[in-house]
């Protein structure tokens, strides 16, 4: 598998007020196209429908309309083909503390999704592989036997993206990956993502509402607003020349270093 | 901030305990010690003591004369009835326990995680079993069936008691299902059996116990109260039937105080513990109670 892409694709949830109900539109028209190597970054305000789009990648959530397309097939939720998306195509949630189960080691979190990937492997090879991959996003490997309340809130987005990585997946969402993150750790998590997109030639589709590290970080910027796409292209284009208002909007708010220096200096 | 911290030591502290056991508290400590002779006794009790039916001539004697408890008004050896009360008791609260835990995990939990009609049907079922009134319901089938086990009546206080917890169950699990672990474990394509027994249960274990020690005491508890009202057990010996005997042979206004004491202190002192035991499992699973009675105690210490 290797490009992965939304045509048209729609999203109403039907909201029961009593005995009324209403329909909202979480994602309205969407389309672009996921592949290897390429960082797109999904930046929008609070409940401008990010988090429903990557749902509807990870398959969490049907299309209203329009379709999901993997290189050029149309998505397939039941089967094996379900079965090779799922190890194609993973995701690494907002929140670290709610995305590791509290009952369980680290190592059980890796260890499970190698499993799956590998039914033959043998007990040492999946721990071996565990250990493996602790290395890849920088923990020591006496993490393994912890539980995750011993982890602090970067550790555990680490393993999260340790689990992610577990299938050799080709795609990799991540869902504001450091917005539950202290300000200190965050750019450290952010360059381990970029790291390892270099080194697996991932697809990243980064959601993020930070303009500052979508354009560090991704190829190319789409602005959601209420559900659908207002502002799209090349990072710096869109932060250094934004057309549409609400992305002027959210440009302005952003701090900017430089603009910032240009107005305090003399 | 303070919250991370605090994580922090607690977590260097624990790092060696793989699987997180409840911390031994001074209630859960007594709690545990008197369930645990209580439960000794009826063990082996009954293999000690002898018949408990034996009628002999001497009527109601005081505790001493060869009797650790003195004997009823037939004659039949108090301490030996005890013994053997104290197993059929124990047998009800076990099995009630048991099929709770069954029906209340079938209907909540394994409806919750379904989902769609199965959840609702399931939780039609549980809301209409909630509100048939128990006891009532209870007294009717006691009263119909002459010959009653003690496995009948067991079955009877099941049958009336699970749904409160399936209820319990079933919004635990509910929130417990969308977590994003669960999420993440069905995009790693876990099975379906797998995640439910896996990823959700074990999160589950201190509701669920929690949830069976009430059932144990509600059914001791109800089991005395059908067995004093005569409608328990025909022919077993329970702390109820005992209390029944006692309260037919007049011990009260007898002052046989050996007759009726032991079996009501053992129903207090078994309720007692167990409850006791449910309070720090509360206290587990719901952090919030622990630390408003260390607030507490830090009020008091400052105060002083
Ligand atoms: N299961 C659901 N049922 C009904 N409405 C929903 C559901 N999930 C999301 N929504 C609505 O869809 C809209 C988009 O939600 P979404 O979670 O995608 O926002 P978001 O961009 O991820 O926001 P945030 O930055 O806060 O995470 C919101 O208005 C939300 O209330
Ligand atoms: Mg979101």
């Amino acid at each position: 598998m290797s490009v992965l892409e939304m045509r048209e694709v729609v999203k109403d949830y039907r909201l029961r007020n009593g005995l009324r109900s209403t329909r909202l539109r979480a994602v309205d028209h969407v389309s672009f196209e996921l592949k290897p190597g390429r960082t797109i970054a999904l930046v929008g305000q609070s409940g401008s429908g990010k988090s429903t789009i990557a749902k509807l990648l990870m398959q969490l959530e049907r299309p209203t309309a329009g379709s999901i397309l993997v290189d050029g097939e149309p998505m397939r939720y039941h089967g094996a083909g379900a079965a090779a998306y799922r190890k194609a195509v993973q995701m690494v949630f907002q929140d670290p503390f709610g995305s590791l189960n509290p009952y369980h080691t680290i190592a059980h979190h890796l260890a499970r999704p190698v499993k799956l990937h590998h039914p033959d492997f043998t007990r040492e090879q999946v721990a071996d592989r565990v250990l493996e991959l602790l290395h890849r996003v920088r923990l020591d490997e006496d993490f393994a036997s912890r539980k995750p309340h011993e982890l602090s809130g970067g550790q555990r987005q680490r393993v999260a993206i340790a689990r992610a990585l577990a299938p050799e997946p080709a795609i990799l969402v991540a869902d504001e990956p450091v917005s539950m993150l202290d300000v200190s750790i965050r750019l450290g998590v952010l360059n381990l993502l970029a790291a390892l997109q270099r080194e697996e030639n991932l697809g990243v589709l980064y959601i993020t509402h930070d303009l500052a590290t979508a354009r560090h970080f991704s190829d190319e910027i789409m602005v959601l607003y209420r559900g659908a796409v207002v502002e799209r292209g090349p990072a710096d284009d869109v932060i250094l020349n934004p057309q549409h208002e609400y992305t002027q909007l959210l440009a302005e708010a952003a701090p900017a270093p430089e603009r910032r220096l240009a107005e305090l200096g003399p | 901030m303070a919250i991370t911290t605090e994580g922090a030591v607690q977590a260097a502290t624990a790092a060696p305990a793989r699987r997180r056991l409840p911390p031994m508290t001074l209630k859960l400590a007594v709690g545990l010690t008197i369930a645990g002779v209580i439960i000794l006794f009826g063990v082996v009790g009954p293999l000690l003591v002898g018949n408990p039916s034996t009628v002999r001539d001497i009527g109601l004697t005081g505790p001493g004369n060869g009797f650790v408890l003195g004997t009823t008004q037939t004659g039949q050896d108090v301490f030996a009835q005890l013994a053997h009360a104290t197993r059929g008791s124990l047998i009800i609260g076990v099995v009630v326990g048991a099929l709770t835990l069954l029906l209340s995990s079938f209907f909540g939990i394994v409806g919750a995680f379904v989902g769609g009609w199965a959840d609702e049907a399931f939780s039609l079922f549980t809301n209409i079993m909630l509100v048939i009134p128990g006891l009532p319901l209870v007294i009717l089938i006691s009263s119909y069936v002459p010959n009653k086990s003690i496995w009948l009546v067991a079955a009877v206080l099941a049958i009336t008691s699970w749904a409160g917890s399936a209820r319990v169950l079933r919004g635990f699990t509910l929130s417990v299902r969308s977590r994003d672990y669960v999420l993440a474990a069905r995009i790693s394509g876990e099975k379906r059996w797998r995640i439910l027994l896996v990823e959700i249960l074990p999160n589950l274990i201190p509701l669920l116990a929690s949830q069976v020690v009430f059932a144990v005491i509600f059914a001791i508890l109800g089991e005395a109260g059908l067995s004093f009202l005569g409608l328990g057990a025909s022919g077993s010996f329970t702390w109820g039937t005992m209390l029944f005997y006692a309260q037919n042979g007049l011990a009260l206004r007898l002052g046989a105080w050996w007759w009726f004491a032991p079996p009501g202190l053992a129903i207090a002192l078994f309720g007692a513990a167990l409850s006791l035991i449910n309070f720090s499992i509360d206290e587990i699973i719901n952090p919030k109670l622990r630390s408003q009675t260390r607030a507490e105690r830090n009020k008091w210490s400052v105060k002083a």
